[in-house]
């Protein structure tokens, strides 16, 4: 139907447009989660070829991609200007959160990976 | 009843705030004092001793990790109990509670301070209710202020639910469990409140700790979602849900499968699976949220409609559905009756109201009567005042002092941990009751006749036999002729030729005169009425009785070297040789 099409067209515009008017530092995160997010996909379709033997490796990495992912996520909503919740949190402290937060993440991941 | 708040006038505030403050902390104090010292009656009472079966079986867990380095811990293979198959301990435990304990233990006293294991492990439980009053404190000052906190904190102190699973002696799971559970609830709440990703990561060791701690670690990551659902489904979505929830969800799986007795079961089980359901809806709301703020709301209707549509195509392909529908277990639906003390601080910081005269009460009195006794010392009130039965440990004792180390003692599987932990002797069942044909294996030799039963426990390399004797002294709790059926049962489960039909008197178990052939020839019997009815024993010596009759150990007559005068070839014979020569090299099936 040619207003559906028009309407998808349209709708595609204006995310495009909207997402181009957003703050570069919030790109960068997003940058990084379609990163992690990619990884994965990539560790999955590797499983798939070989198999899932060790698993734990297999699990340690595609959650190390998704958490990593998470977190970032999180950073974002917390460091987003448009966000009125976190008004008064300094970046700084975020940020902070944001790498203690992979710290363990990590501490987690290479303990599980074997 | 909660207390307002203290006013936001600025002048007088501050000093009023500070006396508020000190005198709340007073107060914990004391309800710290509280939690500890109701659970203590059965220390007072009788000694401080380690209570029941499955609190031995831990006291032994805590025993080895004080003796050996962590990673002998994690490889620890039992030999010395379900001989000869033996016990994988390292992945089959939950390492929190003697891991705690044994932490604890190691370093009070690098202070030089001498506590013994034991004293630790009786006093665990204590500690941890004064912690967990502590956490409902500050998880219910979350919810509803400091004077809520501060009753439903004295509640959870006295609520007699949590005191039957944490007495002084009742070394369990759920003495840290519930701290641990109560914790995680806190740091959950916390994280909602102040959307911050520190007090997450908190929550995800907290309920790291609960994993290590206890199986009822599934209720969180069942109830957890359950709330994010019912937060988006209200429409009370926001970021902090976010932060709240999904860093749980990846962090909190990896920990879960770190644990050894878990491992991937944390992605593989139902019981998870509404975790994950649920993280993915998040996302989806989320993603949903931040279209809306991007578009113009026509735009947004469209969008809407072109993801209802695609989600409904997803859900209608067949192979699709069916692996969609097979996975939603949304509640957990086992529930055991011991559960019911999960609601226990969920009832305390409800009823905050609840503190009136006839509660506490009822609530020390519970503590005081029914809930510290230790069972392994069974008591009886007379004219004279107490009295007490300490045969178990008699028996125990006496096994330790008077047998080899290596012998293998068999018994019915309850007394299995007590027997490992205080006689240290290699057991054959125990209360783990993981094997059920080795159950049964005991339970046909305990229904078979003394011949048939010397056979199998011969084959086990079994050296004594403990049998539970209430017939004397009126023992209330069950002695092995009461547990008898589950023997019969249980065997004939796996082993057709023991029919219950055998033992049953018109329906019933007699084991007066007119018992069943069966029952009055079977060990069971035997064992435990010898010399009560002046029966004797073939194959088995009696060794030991203890004072009041309760427990009797019997040893196993060593084969015979000689057979004199028989020629022909015995079915049951007790002599190797003479079988071997006679029937000409048959092998005996159990050598």
């Amino acid at each position: 139907m040619p207003r559906a099409t028009t309407d998808a067209r349209l709708l595609i515009q204006s995310l495009s447009r909207a997402y181009a008017a957003t703050p570069t530092n919030l790109k960068i995160i997003d940058v990084y989660v379609f990163f992690a997010l990619a990884t994965a996909l990539i560790q999955v379709a590797y499983m798939g070829l070989v198999g899932t033997f060790p698993f734990n490796s297999f699990l340690s990495g595609v959650l190390s991609c998704i958490g990593t992912a998470v977190l970032a996520v999180c950073l974002r909503i917390q460091v987003n200007k448009d966000n009125k919740e976190f008004k008064d949190l300094p970046q700084e402290r975020a940020f902070a959160d944001f790498v203690l937060c992979n710290m363990v993440l990590h501490l987690v991941i290479m303990n599980f990976l074997g | 009843m909660a207390e307002p708040q203290s006013p936001t006038a600025v002048r007088g505030g501050g000093l009023r705030n500070t006396i508020g403050g000190v005198l709340c902390a007073f107060a914990l104090l004391l309800i710290g004092v509280l939690a500890f010292s109701i659970r203590l009656f059965s220390v007072i009472k009788y000694e401080s001793v380690i209570h029941e079966f499955d609190p031995y079986f831990n006291y032994r867990v805590t025993q080895f990790l004080s003796k050996n380095v962590i990673y002998e811990f994690w490889n620890w293979f039992d030999d010395r109990t379900w001989y000869p198959l033996g016990r994988v301990i390292g992945g089959t435990v939950y390492p929190g509670l003697p891991l705690t304990a044994g932490t604890i233990w190691w370093f009070i006293n690098s202070l030089n301070i001498p506590l013994s294991v034991e004293t630790l492990c009786v006093f665990t439980a204590p500690i941890f209710s004064t912690n967990a009053s502590w956490v409902t404190y500050l998880l219910t000052k979350e919810l509803k202020g400091p004077g809520a906190g501060l009753m439903a904190a004295t509640i959870l102190a006295m609520v007699p639910s949590y005191i039957s699973r944490s007495v002084a002696g009742s070394y369990d799971n759920e003495a840290v469990a519930i701290f641990a559970l109560i914790f995680t609830f806190y740091l959950y709440v916390k994280t909602l409140n102040t959307g911050s990703l520190f007090y997450a990561t908190l929550n995800a060791l907290a309920y790291f700790y609960m994993v290590c701690s206890w199986g009822g670690y599934t209720f969180i990551i069942n109830v957890i979602p359950m709330h994010v659902l019912l937060c988006i489904v209200t429409g009370c979505y926001s970021s902090r849900l976010y932060i709240a929830y999904a860093p749980l969800v990846v962090l909190g799986t990896l920990l879960a499968a770190l644990v050894p007795v878990v491992g991937f079961n944390a992605v593989l089980t139902s019981e998870h699976f509404a975790s994950f359901l649920v993280f993915i809806i998040l996302h989806v709301v989320a993603l949903i949220y931040y279209i809306k703020g991007l578009v113009t709301p026509r735009l947004f209707k469209v969008a809407m409609t072109f993801v209802i549509t695609v989600g409904l195509c997803m859900l209608y392909l067949p192979k699709l559905r069916s692996t969609f529908m097979s996975r939603v277990h949304i509640i957990n639906l086992h529930f055991k009756v011991r559960l019911m003390l999960v609601l226990a601080p969920a009832a305390s910081i409800l009823s905050g109201i609840a503190l009136s005269e006839a509660f506490k009460f009822h609530c020390v009195s519970a503590a005081a009567e029914r809930y510290s006794a230790p069972s392994i010392v069974v008591t009886s009130r007379s004219h004279e005042g107490f009295y007490t039965f300490d045969d178990f440990r008699e028996a125990y004792a006496w096994l330790r002092h008077n047998t080899e180390v290596d012998d293998k003692v068999a018994s019915w599987w309850d007394y299995g941990y007590q027997t490992a932990a205080m006689a240290n002797r290699t057991v054959i069942v125990d209360n783990n009751t993981w094997n059920n044909t080795h159950i049964a294996t005991v339970g046909i030799a305990m229904s078979s006749s003394e011949k048939a039963a010397w056979e199998i426990f011969n084959s086990l390399d079994v050296k004594y036999v403990l049998v539970v004797f209430g017939g004397f002294v009126g023992y209330p709790i069950g002695d092995d002729i009461n547990k008898f059926p589950w023997m019969v049962r249980i065997g004939g489960g796996v082993f057709p030729h023991i029919k219950e039909a055998d033992y049953l008197r018109d329906g019933n178990y007699r084991v007066d005169a007119h018992g069943t052939p069966t029952m009055l020839k079977c060990l069971m019997y035997k064992l435990s009425y010898y010399r009560f009815v002046e029966t004797d024993g073939k194959g088995f010596d009696r060794v030991f009785t203890t004072h009041h009759w309760m427990v009797r150990i019997y040893k196993l007559k060593p084969q015979k070297n000689r057979v004199r005068g028989k020629l022909k070839p015995k079915l049951k014979s007790s002599s190797k040789t003479s079988s071997m020569r006679k029937v000409g090299g048959k092998k005996n099936p159990w050598q």
